[in-house]
């Protein structure tokens, strides 16, 4: 499984090779066009990871929810036993969404500790290749916290870096585990990071980094995005250290809009701003590739202590349904369920406890199926 | 341990949501009540074709019946024909319609043998072509009280029908000599096979079965055979095989239970579609439908327009009841298909209302009494003799 994850590495680079690009194309002449589309008669198959912990309830939520929007979208559920060491399920669930093309997800437990066990959730994203993890945390009036008005897209490294999952212990009481970073990765990614700010309107993109002590690592990451930046004259760049950068967030997150960062610190900064905006309940995150996409609540919590007590808050999972139905082109879907979630919360204040009400998290699906259902709603959406 | 646990969430939604319907029946996700709530709101368009021969006839038998349970969809309907050119809506027209209500319900089109402008393209094919409907999924299955050689007879047919031998392409290169052109291409084998596998995903089917005549057509047929093996590679828990045409019709006629899901290409198709509707029950009984990725037009399975017994009130409408089932379940108002469906089945199992076709069965209109809060049906003969 290592030698196959450092072949993705170099995968990675080869993209670059138009040489070798043009050879592939030749053996296999656009099937990947055909295989990532399970689009038929207008209705979408889906493939639906519920994960552990809290996770098969929230599907079960965002289920209930597409019924009653009359959602065109078909959900192919796929479960991967958390006990188990072989990776059988999780080959399969990967194999769905190649197929499929688009996956919805919650975090999926790994119990085994063995090394030859692949933490399920990295392992996904290398294996598709999803470079990119998008979160945009926003803030919801309704909702009481510490930070009002926030408005940030982290733009995460998601495929290598310290999750590049090579360590070993080269004498007795040593591990060296590495952090990769490459020129190819670290080019996509800001010039993802740029082309959302441009395709947005958003008018500035922090690199967050750490080059001042991992001055090559780092340092190439750093940069890459200035190299990009160049090309973005209408954007303004600047660049923080990641300590500095949290310290900032905490006392003064409005002077950010998109940040851009390498894996470990995306997972961290995006956990900091969650927290000051209401928690893990809320945001959603999309993870794409060139082919694949896969959304999932943004900061990817199990949440196994509160699971079955129906008291977890489905809003982060219901937001990555509406990010799911906005990349499949059901606009008027997912409009029409994303102002049934705001006008809960912000409105109806139908809060559950994470957020400090009392409701549970059928009192919250409950109120945006009715909101979803009443006229007055639909006919704010014009499309 | 999920498997447990997702009902128990379910059941708590359904109890929750007792304020909605009425008599919620626990456990049960076909629960009527619930599923109707989920109907979006407002209406449903839906493009309608009458076709040739009987088709006008089944398609009122449709209204009626959609009239009767209240079924908020609304028709837009075009005359299409190919055999009255003159009277004719204009295909782009058409094509538009389906195009932007994602859904039509079509009879049969009647094609005559020849063709007075030398063109070889049919009206069929033009329609399938400009809206791309590459895939026609023919659904086999006994019906109750149709009595006939085998029984539980349950498959899904789905045949190619853009290229192959339909691809219009045939010349006499010397007098006495004529060359058709049967196409296949890699990426429209690929394109179907993957359709077969994502139909058998979607609705739990176990096989599926590849009909082709590559021993023969080693190249043609070869590469529509590859691309199915190497399409069965993406769908591990999905059974493959492969079978050769002329071999699959025998077995079909002998033992058709061993088919599940079926892929093939255009020819092969239309053949087996016709030779499996008649296991079950002919023309009339069999629902099919033709899918793009973005719209569906559902017709019955085997195209007949039975233009001998147009006026005679004599034609079979449950293969058109059926369609408009399936259109009903696709736009997520299964609660209206299902009515229909039931009423269909209770009418057939019945026997009292029948057409003449094949040995027996039935037919006719249902309109269902949903103020009683029950789906208690009433049938009342509308359309055929008994």
């Amino acid at each position: 499984m290592v030698s196959r994850m450092c072949s993705n590495f170099l995968a990675a680079s080869k993209v670059y090779d138009k040489q070798s690009v043009r050879t592939m194309a030749f053996v296999m002449p656009k099937l990947k066009e055909v295989y990532t589309k399970a689009k038929y008669g207008g209705r979408n198959a889906v493939t639906m990871l519920p994960g552990g912990g809290i996770g098969p309830e929230l599907m079960s939520y965002v289920k209930e929810v597409f019924r009653y929007a009359g959602v065109p979208v078909d959900f192919e559920t796929v479960q991967i036993d958390p006990k188990s060491d072989s990776n059988d399920d999780l080959e399969y669930a990967i194999t769905s969404i190649r197929r499929n093309g688009v996956a919805i997800k919650g975090n999926i437990e790994t119990g085994s500790l063995d090394t030859e066990v692949l933490s399920r959730n990295v392992a996904i994203r290398n294996e598709l290749d999803l470079y990119v993890n998008v979160i945009n945390c926003k803030s919801y009036p309704g909702v009481r916290c510490r930070q009002q008005g926030i408005d940030i897209v982290i733009v995460r490294q998601n495929t290598e870096g310290e999750y590049a999952m090579l360590e070993h212990e080269s004498v007795d009481g040593v591990v060296e585990s590495m952090k990769i970073i490459t020129a190819a990765n670290s080019y996509r990614l800001s010039k993802y990071a740029f082309e959302y700010a441009k395709k947005f309107g958003r008018k500035k993109v922090t690199t967050v980094h750490k080059a001042n002590i991992m001055k090559i690592s780092d340092g190439l990451f750093l940069e890459i995005s200035r190299k990009v930046a160049k090309e973005y004259p209408e954007i303004e760049h600047n660049d923080m250290i990641i300590d500095n950068t949290c310290m900032q967030l905490v006392s003064n997150p409005k002077q950010f809009d998109v940040m851009v960062m390498p894996n470990l610190y995306g997972a961290i900064t995006s956990n900091v701003i969650c927290g000051l905006i209401g928690g893990a309940g809320l945001i959603s995150g999309k993870n794409y590739g060139d082919h694949y996409a896969v959304f999932e609540p943004g900061t990817r919590n199990t949440g196994t202590a509160i699971a079955g007590k129906n008291i977890a808050n489905p809003i982060a999972m219901l937001n990555a349904s509406v990010d799911m139905l906005e990349h499949l082109g059901h606009m008027k879907h997912a409009s029409i369920i994303k102002l049934a979630i705001e006008k809960t919360i912000n409105e109806d204040k139908i809060h559950t406890p994470d957020l400090g009400g009392t409701a549970t998290s059928i009192d919250v699906v409950q109120n945006i199926i009715k909101l979803v259902q009443t006229n007055d709603l639909r006919h704010h959406v014009n499309l | 341990m999920f498997s447990k646990k997702i009902p128990s969430v379910c059941d708590q939604i359904l109890r929750q949501s007792k304020n909605y319907g009425q008599n919620i029946v626990k456990n049960s996700i076909h629960s009527t009540a619930v599923i109707h709530q989920s109907v979006p709101e407002g209406r449903t368009k839906c493009t309608l074709i009458p076709g040739d021969g009987v088709g006008p006839e089944l398609v009122y038998s449709v209204q009626e019946v959609f009239k009767a349970a209240n079924v908020p969809v609304d028709f837009e309907p075009f005359f299409f024909s190919e055999v009255n050119p003159t009277m004719s809506a204009p295909l782009e027209t058409v094509a538009d319609s389906i195009a932007r209500n994602g859904i039509c319900l079509k009879g049969v089109l009647s094609t005559p043998d020849y063709s007075h402008t030398g063109e070889l393209q049919t009206l069929n094919m033009k329609l399938r072509k400009a809206l791309d409907l590459y895939a026609n999924v023919v659904h086999v299955k006994s019906l109750p009280g149709v009595k006939v050689r085998h029984s539980n007879v349950d498959c899904v047919i789905i045949r190619e029908q853009t290229e192959g031998e339909y691809s219009a392409l045939e010349h006499e290169c010397v007098p006495g000599v004529v060359e058709c052109l049967k196409i296949v291409t890699a990426e429209k084998s690929r394109r179907i096979a993957k359709f077969a596998f994502d139909y058998a995903t979607k609705n739990n089917r176990k096989k599926v079965t590849a009909v082709h005549k590559a021993n023969i057509m080693k190249l043609g047929d070869g590469l529509f055979l590859n691309s199915c093996k190497e399409m069965a590679k993406l769908y591990p828990k999905i059974q493959f095989e492969q079978m050769i045409v002329d071999n699959c019709t025998m077995q079909i006629v002998s033992n058709p239970h061993q088919f599940d899901v079926m892929v093939m290409p255009n020819l092969y198709g239309n053949i087996v579609d016709n030779l499996a509707s008649g296991l079950v029950g002919g023309a009339g009984v069999v629902a099919g439908a033709s899918w793009s990725p973005e719209c569906v037009v559902f017709e019955p399975g085997a195209r007949h327009t039975y233009s001998e017994a147009v006026g005679k009130n004599v034609a079979n409408p449950t293969a058109m009841l059926l369609c408009s089932t399936k259109m009903l379940s696709h736009v997520n108002l299964q609660y209206y298909g299902d009515m229909i469906r039931n009423a269909v089945n209770r009418v057939l199992k019945a026997g009292k209302v029948r057409t003449k076709d094949r040995s027996l069965c039935l037919l006719n209109s249902s309109s269902i009494d949903i103020s009683k809060g029950s789906s208690v049906s009433r049938f009342a003969g509308l359309s055929s003799s008994s």
